[in-house]
């Protein structure tokens, strides 16, 4: 697991505090995501390489997000978004005569990554993931 | 509740093996469980939460959906026409509602 | 400094004159093989936003902009399908429906377009909207859709996107000279606690980021457009509803007269675009 720098701990810190200050929802850890991976996964760390999953570099709007995702003789494809309110997002299945990829369309509540674990068709289990930033502070309307 | 409608956008044709590309929506507001209405009363979840194509009888793509997919759920994936055949869709509402549509697809 | 520049407060949410970003005017948008005028010469030599009118489509990024490009993909046809099938359902006491008077939905090409347009009937102008509602009641005898109803959303954005293709085209002389001074008075007017006129975003720094927003033209030639924001389709009068809100300001009403006479003002100002509706947005 990666280590936080002193900033980004502090910057946690800060936001889990300003959640329970506020009384909202608190959003999903990084934790919460790493759980759903290993729930998927029954607890392998899953491999790089092999799962291709497009997003855009800047979400103009947070509620409408479009996700690719690809990963030959993969039979399931699970999606996080590690800083959602629960990571959980959506999980794809391919049969016989499909091919492992999908695109869908998912909200995400702030800048965060997006994960994509793939279940190969030999059990092992890779994963991709990406930053997505998502624009806020723009107009109401 | 708004009314809930599928489009799917399937070829009418396709050559033996071919692979070809499949789109679905459907009108849902994927109540996501988070919000709150005007007298700050939590809005109950209510989502589409699973979605599968068949293609004569057998799974070819499915989802398991949770609220974090946007409303009017899309999606997009492919398959290899193996012969003439129905490509059947089904939406499964949390209020327990199944949507469904189908579209037939010959091999010439 | 412009009159209509933004306040010293709300100059710093401009982010520096040096964030001007540029539209994409690159790209062109051509459905099912029409293309569509998106950038166009201002069919008005007195319009204050200048020769060239760029729509909204140019300000968006590329994610946005392709959801416009295929009718599957934009998911406004959600609404267009339920219109259509509304057209061909009788409603009300007549138990009639519009394709039993009207025929085909096609036959309103062009009518988008021309809205707000003058009702002899009604000694005012009526937006699409008020035009459905009166049909509704005179010919059908059935009960008003609210404003922003699946039913009127549905049923605007099917017949709009009848006009895609064609230039915006209303009338602004005669009885509707008033609506037009009055709809113009009101996009120079400073509203809210921000102190924003229309024309200070949408015409003094239009092109410029407000925070994270990419300010535009401000036409209406995408509407009823699907806004990423909302996950649904809306009206011009929410939208200006959202964007007197913005200012900080009590927003009139859907419907109201202010509304109308904006919308009119607004679209006079578009008038050189063709109708892209039902479009995708932020």
């Amino acid at each position: 697991m990666k280590t936080l720098t002193r900033r980004e701990a502090l910057a946690a810190g800060a936001a889990a505090a300003a959640f329970a200050a506020s009384g909202l929802p608190a959003f999903a850890t990084a934790d919460a995501a790493q759980e759903a991976v290993m729930a998927f996964t029954g607890g392998v760390a899953p491999g790089e390489g092999g799962v291709t999953l497009t997003t855009p570099e800047i979400a103009e709007n947070g509620g409408t997000v479009p996700v690719e995702v690809a990963a030959e003789g993969a039979a399931a494809i699970l999606v996080l978004a590690a800083g959602n309110p629960s990571p959980g997002v959506a999980t794809f299945h391919f049969g016989p005569l499909g091919v492992a990829m999908a695109s869908t369309r998912i909200r995400l509540a702030r800048t965060q990554d997006v994960i994509a674990v793939a279940k190969m068709s030999d059990g092992s289990f890779r994963q991709a993931s990406n930053t997505v930033k998502v624009t806020i502070g723009g107009c109401g309307g | 509740m708004a009314s809930i409608k599928p489009r799917v956008k399937a070829p009418k044709t396709a050559s033996a093996g071919e692979v070809v590309s499949i789109k679905t929506l459907i009108s849902h507001p994927m109540e996501s469980g988070q919000r709150k209405d005007k007298d700050g009363a939590t809005i109950p979840r209510q989502i589409i939460n699973k979605f599968t194509a068949t293609f004569n009888g057998a799974m070819v793509f499915a989802c398991d959906l949770e609220p974090s997919v946007s409303a009017n759920p899309y999606f997009e994936f492919q398959m290899t026409v193996p012969e003439t055949g129905v490509l059947a869709f089904e939406w499964v509402d949390d209020d327990g509602s199944i949507y469904t549509d189908e579209k037939t697809i010959t091999v010439a | 400094m412009n009159r209509y520049a933004l306040g010293v407060g709300a100059a710093a949410m401009v982010v520096g004159a040096a964030a001007l970003a540029d539209p994409n005017t690159d790209v062109a948008l051509e459905i099912d093989g029409v293309a569509i005028k998106t950038i166009a010469a201002s069919a008005h030599a007195d319009n204050p936003i200048g020769d060239t009118l760029i729509s909204g489509w140019h300000y968006r990024n590329d994610e946005t902009r392709a959801l416009q490009l295929d009718d599957f993909d934009n998911p406004a046809f959600l609404a267009v399908e339920l219109g259509r099938e509304l057209w061909e359902a009788a409603d009300g006491a007549s138990g009639k429906s519009c394709a039993d008077c009207h025929g085909g939905i096609d036959g309103f090409a062009g009518l988008r377009a021309n809205m707000p347009k003058w009702s002899e009937a009604a000694g005012r102008p009526l937006t699409l909207e008020q035009w459905i509602n009166w049909s509704r009641k005179e010919h059908q005898g059935a009960e008003p859709w609210k404003w922003e109803s699946e039913q009127m959303l549905g049923m605007t954005a099917a017949i709009a996107v009848e006009s895609r293709g064609m230039p915006m085209d209303v009338q602004t002389d005669g009885p509707m000279a008033e609506w037009f001074e009055k709809g113009r008075d009101l996009y120079y007017t400073r509203t809210g606690q921000l102190d924003f006129a229309c024309a200070s975003c949408h015409e003094a720094n239009s092109g410029m980021m407000l925070r994270a927003d990419h300010l535009s033209q401000g036409h209406l030639n995408g509407f009823p457009t699907y806004r990423l924001k909302w996950q649904g389709i809306g009206s011009i009068h929410r939208r200006l509803k959202g964007c007197v809100q913005d200012t900080r300001a009590e927003p009139y009403a859907v419907g109201s007269d202010e509304l109308v006479a904006l919308e009119l003002y607004v679209s006079w100002r578009g008038e050189g675009l063709d109708i892209e509706a039902p479009a995708v947005r932020q």
